[in-house]
């Protein structure tokens, strides 16, 4: 029973890795495929993380004493990934538009002109 | 539960970062190259940390946080040098 | 001083958690461990120090204050994390569909310090269908949608509740 749980957490984060991956090839311009690449990667890593982790405490309750600080270790890491993934893409995003990247199809645009 | 379900797993990340190199060939300005690779890192750092749960390794585990931290620095600088390196 | 001793006490804080284990001797962590700890987070701290304050910014105690740490995980847990969920089903569904309609608009946070601007940005960032682009110096948000349709093309209601949850957190 518990591990159906684990494989549906885990193929979730799949699915959503999936579609960030997709997102790179279905958008059109640079903006859009920060959005769907960001935000569906993060949430993907996150649910696979929770799904090792709770792997990781269920070795450790059937008696493995490696699995605890491994647990905690890929907290760390979803922590790092939650913080820094979302900098990056507003980084980029930056970049694009100040290397003079146009969005491709917007009906609005009020950082053309906007004094920085 | 036995590992062989990381391996796989592992395997179809391996696919999906193929699949992240084809947009870093294709990409028709620099910033999409850039997605590209941001997303070839963070799809790393999970091969790792399956990989590391696998193998039973903490060592894998403590390389992904220095991976991801070490591909943030990339990220950041390589956008910076796009926007006109002041 | 506020500088070297927040930041102390955090590189301190993740170096006990990455060598969680190690050892019996205090309870949970090996004696040379805590020792090249505290060594190392000093390195990191003066290094921080240094840092910040030629980049002129003046952070002064408001990090070690408990009852924004509450808030923050409030934040964090509620409507934070049902946001990223929302977004995370919007998104996919329109990576199946293609169907997208974006544009760049201005939002007025009136956020006092920078701290603030930068939970805001990365929170925007990780919320449905928009992206934080860029930011000016009087701390206006320049945010991509991905899709505008149903809001208003002025946008103050992109960012929901999050401009008021920031302020809460961080003045």
């Amino acid at each position: 029973m518990i591990n159906e749980v684990l494989y549906a957490i885990m193929g979730i984060g799949m699915f959503f890795q999936m579609m960030g991956t997709l997102a790179l090839h279905r958008f059109p311009d640079v903006y859009t495929r920060v959005h769907g690449a960001t935000k569906c990667t993060t949430f993907g890593s996150m649910f696979l993380y929770i799904g090792v982790m709770a792997y990781s405490a269920l070795m450790y309750f059937s008696g493995d004493a490696v699995y605890l600080s491994m647990a905690l270790h890929i907290f760390i890491v979803m922590i790092l990934i939650l913080l820094t993934n979302p900098t990056g893409a507003h980084a980029i995003a930056r970049a694009a538009y100040r290397s003079g990247v146009m969005p491709v199809k917007a009906k609005v645009d009020m950082l053309k002109g906007a004094k920085l | 539960m036995i590992p062989y379900e990381f391996f796989l797993m592992s395997g179809f990340l391996a696919v999906l970062v193929i699949t992240s190199v084809l947009r870093a060939f294709l990409g028709r300005t620099s910033p999409d190259r850039l997605v590209a690779a941001d997303t070839i890192n963070t799809l790393t750092v999970a091969i790792l940390v399956l990989l590391g749960a696998a193998y039973e390794n903490i060592m894998y585990i403590d390389v992904a946080i220095v991976y991801a931290m070490l591909s943030f620095v990339t990220t950041l600088f390589v956008s910076k040098h796009l926007e006109g390196g002041k | 001083m506020a500088v070297l001793v927040v930041s102390f006490i955090f590189s301190m804080i993740f170096y006990l958690a990455l060598t969680a284990g190690s050892g019996t001797a205090f309870y949970y962590w090996s004696s040379s461990e805590l020792i090249t700890g505290v060594f190392f987070s000093l390195i990191a701290a003066v290094l921080a120090k240094k840092l910040i304050g030629s980049s002129g910014i003046k952070p002064g105690w408001q990090f070690m204050n408990p009852i924004r740490w509450v808030k923050f995980l409030v934040f964090a847990f509620g409507p934070f994390l049902y946001n990223l969920t929302k977004a995370n089903i919007d998104v996919a569904g329109r990576v199946i569909t293609g169907r997208i309609d974006p544009g760049i608009v201005k939002v007025n946070t009136g956020l006092k310090n920078d701290f603030g601007l930068m939970l805001l940005a990365n929170s925007v960032t990780l919320t449905p269908g928009t992206l934080s682009v860029d930011a000016d110096s009087k701390r206006n948000l320049y945010v991509h949608c991905i899709n505008l349709e149903n809001k208003d093309r002025k946008c103050d209601n992109v960012c929901g509740s999050f401009i008021k949850w920031a302020r809460r957190i961080t003045e």
